[in-house]
């Protein structure tokens, strides 16, 4: 399988940006020892759509966004983004393309606080050095200003009270903190966000308040979305397509309500009928 | 919960206390003689805050451990060593290379440039030196990366122990043991040259560097680079998603905290008038070391109060308060060789009342009372 995926004629970069692909990966494998965690999974993403990864535990869908996101290097494929080859990239040169990403178990900067964490995730986006910061030139002033300026933005846009900007993170609550996991994806202007299961531990309510958010985010940001998620309510109601993945293979794909009825997904959540 | 905005502003507020402090601190010798031991002892504090400093930059706020520092203060000393004493004794065909410098030093063979250049050679050597340190340690974490850092302080001090033997040419790297001395004075334009005799001057040049250095890591701590180190000491993977680059980062933490190694081991180069490789030892980094977590790992100004307290325990509390101490209770020992204990028994004393540190760092210390920010979870499949 391995050889017929590199024997593949190589699409033309480019390519996917004549279909209004954002984001594209072929053939992807990642082997971790003896284990085969994500097999030949190929998958693209049009621009602005809501896509979402399913599976059960274990199927591979975080190791797959970490191969996406640049944090692992895929044991062999190729992962496209805006036509561009970004295969093996380190995180902070995909994440300076416009990929940014959100943690399953929050990863905050938790000492920081939530405006720190949110001017963090715009160093790609600026500039200042050692001897700048240090003199402490105009530029950098200016700088300062403006990434505390779009920090408090993306933080009020997310629906953080100005009373927490200077709260250590840490001490956020649980809702708050994922707020801000989001907060601080938007304040790199990503063109896509990766959303690592953002429901968890959520209530119905809130749940369906994200939902909201995300096509917000989509209609006025004009963002493409790909999140994993195991609640099969916010999955269904905002996805376009669905991916499934089980055992590192990808199942099936489609439409919300053709995935619901697929035979393979089934038997992948419910086991095989006796 | 006490919030930041509250305790920036009071930092602000502290300035005043920051500004009396310096002033204080300036006019202390006019008390004492210009000869006087205490302003000596005084002079090489200041010389260990500006390395505790260095070493907070790595340690304290970009979290990686480093058991090597005593490397860039062998480096930063020999810079003054090579470029402003005797000790290349044939170049220019024994006339020696005089840059900025007048009076004796002048007429002497060998290499003599100003003291500024000798710093700015310091300087450079170092900071490439902590590159070169940092690149092995990419891939690493942890405890690894101290084990690491431990090995490279060894091998440089094995260097300038065994640098007697190494030959360049007609000459040899260092001195050994014998150590390179004398070393010229400072001799800084518009000021009288610094002699052995009057310690005022060295007294305030030390007090200088110490603000020079203060004031670089307060811009540091406050900026772009100082929130990357800070996202990378709380969450590599994190930061690394966030658009921090580790490898530049980290690089420029090593970097930047050699530096100031170099800069107070070219001063005390010149102020101790030797360059001896048996001042290049292990227990000297674990006594910077020692400093910044008795002061406070990541605050600056915990760290300047850790290593002038540690360093005068160690030239005035242990050698003359406390040492007559065994002989009155019928011992007989000398307690300065057991500095080192005492050094580790305050820190466990301190580990138990207040682990925090004496100052401690408004974010490190809710990591120690509340358990926040220890996790490490290896994601990031590490590659330089």
């Amino acid at each position: 399988m391995n050889a017929g995926a590199t024997s593949e004629p190589a699409p033309k970069p480019g390519n996917s940006d004549v279909d209004g692909l954002l984001l594209e990966a072929q053939a992807i494998f990642k082997v971790f020892g003896g284990l085969v965690a994500v097999e030949d999974v190929s998958f693209s993403l049009p621009r602005k759509s809501i896509m979402s990864i399913i599976g059960p535990n274990g199927a591979g869908k975080t190791t797959f966004f970490n191969m996406l996101t640049g944090l692992y290097k895929p044991t062999s494929g190729r992962v496209l983004f805006d036509g561009e080859d970004v295969t093996g990239k380190r995180p902070d040169k995909i994440m300076a393309k416009g990929v940014a990403r959100t943690f399953q178990n929050i990863r905050l900067f938790a000492t920081m606080s939530a405006l720190e964490n949110v001017m963090v995730s715009q160093h790609s986006r600026t500039k200042s050095g050692l001897f700048g910061s240090i003199l402490r030139t105009p530029r950098t002033r200016r700088e300062e200003r403006e990434a505390t300026e779009k920090g408090r933005q993306e933080l009020e846009y997310v629906g953080l009270k100005p009373s927490v900007f200077e709260e250590m993170s840490v001490n956020l609550s649980y809702g708050d903190q994922r707020r801000l996991e989001i907060a601080r994806a938007l304040a790199s202007d990503p063109a896509l966000l990766l959303l690592d299961e953002p429901t968890a531990g959520m209530n119905p309510q809130e749940s369906a308040e994200l939902t909201e958010f995300m096509r917000r985010l989509r209609d006025e940001r004009g963002l493409t979305i790909l999140l994993i998620e195991h609640d099969m309510k916010v999955v269904m109601e905002v996805s376009e397509r669905i991916t499934v993945l089980d055992h590192g293979e990808k199942i099936a794909e489609g439409k919300p309500e053709e995935v619901r009825k697929d035979e393979r997904v089934i038997e992948a959540y419910l086991g095989t009928k006796a | 919960m006490s919030s930041l905005a509250g305790l920036r502003k009071s930092r602000y507020g502290s300035l005043a206390l920051v500004g009396l402090a310096v002033f204080a601190a300036g006019v202390l010798p006019f008390f004492y003689e210009s000869g006087s031991p205490f302003i000596d002892d005084c002079v090489t504090a200041l010389a260990y805050v500006v390395m505790a400093l260095g070493l907070n930059i790595v340690v304290g706020f970009a979290g990686l451990l480093d058991l090597g520092y005593v490397a860039f203060f062998a480096i930063g000393a020999y810079a003054i060593g090579w470029f402003g004493s005797g000790f290349f004794s044939n170049v220019n065909g024994g006339e020696g290379i005089h840059i900025g410098v007048a009076g004796l030093a002048a007429d002497l063979p060998g290499f003599h440039f100003n003291f500024l250049l000798v710093l700015v050679v310091a300087v450079l050597l170092t900071a490439v030196a902590g590159a070169i340190i940092g690149l092995p340690t990419l891939r690493l974490r942890g405890d690894y990366i101290a084990i690491v850092t431990l090995a490279f302080g060894e091998i440089i001090g094995r260097i300038a122990i065994n640098g007697d033997e190494i030959k360049l040419g007609t000459h040899t790297l260092t001195a050994g043991r014998q150590g390179i001395t004398p070393v010229d004075k400072v001799d800084l334009p518009f000021v009288d040259p610094f002699t052995s005799l009057n310690l005022r001057p060295w007294y305030w040049l030390a007090l200088a560097l110490v603000l020079l250095v203060l004031f670089v890591n307060v811009r540091l701590r406050d900026s772009r680079l100082g929130r990357a180190w800070i996202a990378l000491r709380e969450d590599e993977v994190a930061a690394a998603s966030m658009g921090v680059p580790l490898v530049k980062t980290k690089l420029l933490a090593y970097a930047v905290g050699a530096a100031f190694g170099g800069i107070s081991g070219a001063f005390l180069g010149s102020y101790l008038n030797t360059v001896n490789a048996d001042q290049f030892q292990f227990s000297f980094s674990i006594f910077i070391l020692a400093m910044i977590i008795l002061g406070g790992l990541g605050s600056i100004w915990g760290v300047v109060v850790g290593a002038i307290a540690l360093s005068f325990i160690n030239t005035r509390l242990i050698p003359d308060v406390l040492n007559p101490v065994p002989g009155k209770i019928g011992l007989d020992f000398d307690l300065t060789q057991l500095s080192f204990g005492i050094f580790g028994f305050l820190l466990v004393i301190m580990m138990v009342l207040r682990p925090e540190g004496l100052i401690p760092e408004r974010r490190r210390k809710l990591e120690l009372t509340e358990g926040i920010g220890t996790g490490e979870e290896s994601v990031y499949e590490a590659r330089a």
